[in-house]
């Protein structure tokens, strides 16, 4: 029998396992992959050389090959794959992995194993893989049989990108990569168990538009599953708050899903958030909560937490519902396809606003808001924190920027001061706060975004955890820009053990920075440094205009703080302001209960 | 919110998973990952052809608590369904025990008596030694236990909770 015949007889194609699933990646529509070689992936990057449908990024470490998986992933819509080695190079993907679980990122990652008969040997580079990642992943799964390996990866594809989106690891033994099997295409996999539910149920989405229309004080607060939810829930987000009138609030997870430049946005709320915004979550009567999970950087005090409201929540994660807050009406289902269902519950029950209370209530988050809780005291001398994420904003916001940061005081002044008016132009490691995390994101932001501006805003203990990174940038010519705000400290710890530990500033200053400016320039990218606020601007257009990696060196106020705060254990009315701020009774210091909390 | 002091309560719940491997690990991570109590856990395949698992698992908390451990359970990728059997109605709860005890004498045919009474079978037996094998609710197993105590109880094995609902329906 001729070959063509065999194929035509046969339900798949034959191949190597390598090359199956660089069949299956094409198949899925991946155009990059991110990743690092080793002996246990040697027949997978074998097959990729021989093909050029997919792009391979090489990172310098494979907790950045995740993170830039995730910056591709948040800033696109679309899964970040990653491929790594076995052993180290497995564990070494683990701060990312779990950073993607707890910001809901798809990612699927292929991990090389050792063949499956050495497995359990402790062979060279192996570690159990599966077991190491089951609880840092929404999924994982080992191949044991390469007539498995097509569907697999395709289910992994599935299940990272369905439902609340998350991280899925595929472990990939040698031998399994060189056996030869059939190939099985996407469109045959049904997933057996998993199929999230996508429908809010009506009767629930009637009683929460009745609620709302009832309501005297209501806020939203909407979170990341705006944004992952797709472009959509942001623009009828946008038309439903605008329907009713309502304030809107949003997570750090959650800005752009809402322009922050609209009068009904109140900012950011949480520890780090506007005064106006905690207020009103404070003293409403009613909370929408679409697509967030009322983190304890959000709620505060839980018993002390929004006490006389009744409280929608919106998630497509059954298990988000009454996981520390109760709520008085969860709806299960994805944000934006609830969001639909909400509108036209509103516009066919022909519901108004009770306009006379929310003119009342906009009076008041108007008072609040002339606190101005975000300003801070100018210096003609030192440049401030603050100022250079305004300066930054200010000479970015007429064109298509994106953001990623690392993690610290620099990234909540970043969410306070730079305004986000779409979605997927944020990027932060929200749950896990993961210091190291803004440079390989924007990189992957920029290969998602070729020729859109792409600042990763950083601090200066953060950018050293994966500075690595800039050989990357530059290998591919990728022209991130790294602003980091350099305050010789890790300026959050620094800040707490002023506020909680008598300014007895254990361990928080880094002695020994690197110079910067050669420090880019020993990657070949180029180094700029400010010191003056005189001359901030003019260094932040020379960055915008640099066509290549660009490492910017800002030296801040070394002793600012990020203000307001909720302290730990405070409530959202108890807050801290600036110190240049009138005090009232409100205004809270740290209780002995907050200081044993994170 | 500070809900008021909730009462703890034990729950028997019924978890149809995908036999896979891994999948066990999978269970007891979660309850060892988020702090919930097992109590007992018992896992066996139901459906050779099917490849489906069925893990009874006892676990006590309060309301709030056993609400949050069925949606995590329920969100683990290869979970078919999950069971409350202890709210969904009637059902039947049943444990296996093997139990040794070693003796002699009166001690040795009270044993017996006892063993007699509880519906036990010998199922070994030396001249100084009886291993009883004993099904039942676990409180039965339990008082037999403690009544084994007094008479040379060497050891104790049991299966953990398997359980069931009443009636025609499927769960």
């Amino acid at each position: 029998m001729s070959t063509a015949a065999q194929a035509a007889q046969m339900p798949g194609q034959q191949m190597s396992g390598a090359e199956m699933l660089i069949k299956a990646l094409i198949d899925q529509g991946v155009e990059v992959v991110f990743g690092y070689p080793g002996g246990a992936v040697l027949p997978i990057y074998d097959a990729l050389f021989k093909q050029n449908a997919i792009r391979h990024i090489l990172v310098r470490h494979e907790q950045g090959a995740v993170h830039a998986a995730e910056g591709y992933a948040r800033s696109t819509g679309k899964p970040g794959v990653v491929l790594v080695t076995s052993g180290p190079g497995a564990t070494n993907a683990v701060t990312g992995l779990t950073d993607a679980l707890l910001d809901s990122i798809p990612i699927v990652c292929l991990t090389g194993q050792v063949a499956t008969h050495l497995i359990g040997n402790d062979a060279f580079q192996e570690c159990d893989t599966t077991g190491i990642t089951r609880p840092c992943t929404k999924h994982n799964y080992l191949v044991k049989n390469v007539d498995d390996l097509s569907r697999i990866v395709h289910e992994g594809f599935y299940v990272a990108t369905n439902g609340r989106p998350g991280p899925v690891v595929i472990d990939l033994p040698k031998d399994i990569q060189v056996a030869q099997g059939t190939y099985t295409a996407k469109d045959n996999i049904r997933h057996k168990t998993y199929r999230p539910r996508v429908d809010g149920e009506d009767a629930k989405i009637k009683e929460a538009v009745a609620l709302m229309a009832a309501a005297e004080r209501p806020v939203f607060y909407t979170g990341g599953g705006i944004i992952n939810a797709g472009p959509r829930a942001s623009e009828l987000l946008r038309e439903f708050v605008q329907l009713t009138g309502f304030p809107i609030t949003n997570t750090l997870m959650g800005l752009g899903g809402y322009p922050a430049t609209d009068r009904q946005f109140l900012g950011m709320l949480g520890m780090h958030g506007t005064w106006e915004a905690n207020h009103a979550m404070h003293d409403c009567d009613v909370m929408i909560n679409i697509g967030a999970r009322f983190d304890d950087r959000i709620t505060g005090r839980l018993n002390a937490f929004s006490p006389g409201s009744k409280k929608i929540h919106v998630d497509i994660d059954p298990s988000s519902h009454n996981k520390t807050v109760r709520c008085d009406l969860n709806i299960v289902g994805d944000a934006c396809r609830v969001l639909e269902q909400m509108i036209a519950a509103w516009k066919q029950g022909g519901y108004k606003p009770n306009q006379k209370a929310l003119d009342t209530w906009w009076q008041q988050i108007d008072q609040w808001r002339a606190r101005d809780s975000l300003s801070y005291k100018k210096d003609a001398k030192i440049i401030k924190p603050q100022l250079a994420i305004e300066r930054l904003y200010e000479l970015t916001k007429n064109q298509d920027t994106f953001i990623t940061t690392e993690v610290g005081q620099h990234q909540m002044w970043a969410a306070q001061h730079y305004k986000f008016n779409k979605p997927n132009r944020w990027m932060t490691s929200g749950g896990l706060g993961t210091m190291g995390y803004g440079l390989p994101a924007a990189i992957g932001v920029q290969l998602g975004h070729p020729g859109k501006l792409v600042v990763d805003i950083a601090g200066e203990a953060s950018i050293l955890m994966n500075i690595q990174e800039l050989g990357t940038a530059a290998q591919f010519r990728l022209p991130v820009k790294v602003f980091i705000l350099n305050n010789e400290y890790m300026g959050m710890v620094r800040q707490w053990q002023q506020l909680l530990h008598g300014g007895r500033y254990s361990q928080s200053y880094s002695e020994s920075l690197p110079d910067f400016v050669k420090l880019a320039e020993a990657f070949h990218c180029r180094g700029l440094r400010v010191t003056d606020p005189a001359d901030l601007d003019g260094v932040i257009k020379e960055m915008i205009a640099i066509d290549g990696p660009v490492v910017v060196d800002v030296a801040v106020d070394k002793a600012e703080n990020c203000f307001p705060m909720v302290p730990s254990g405070a409530a959202h009315n108890e807050m801290i302001l600036a110190d240049d701020k009138p005090k009232d009774a409100n205004n809270a210091s740290v209780s002995e209960e907050g200081m044993a909390l994170v | 919110m500070s809900a008021p002091q909730q009462p703890i309560q034990s729950h028997i719940l019924s978890v149809l998973v995908d036999n896979e491997p891994g999948i066990l690990a999978r269970v007891v991570g979660l309850f060892s990952g988020r702090g919930y109590n097992i109590e007992s856990l018992t896992v066996a395949e139901v459906s050779d052809a099917a490849h489906l698992s069925r893990i009874t698992v006892v676990t006590s908390g309060p309301a709030s608590v056993i609400e949050q451990i069925k949606a995590q359970l329920g969100r683990l990728v290869p979970v078919h369904n999950v069971h409350d059997l202890t709210v969904e109605g009637p059902h039947i709860a049943r444990e296996l025990a093997l139990i040794k005890v070693a003796g002699t004498g009166e001690k040795r045919v009270e044993s017996l008596r006892i063993a007699d009474i509880f519906r036990a079978r010998a199922v070994d037996s030396t001249i100084e030694s009886f291993v009883f094998e004993l099904t039942g609710a676990p409180e039965k197993i339990t008082a037999f236990v403690e009544l084994m105590k007094p008479l040379g109880l060497v050891d104790v094995s049991r299966t953990g909770v398997v359980a069931i609902s009443r009636g025609p329906k499927p769960l």
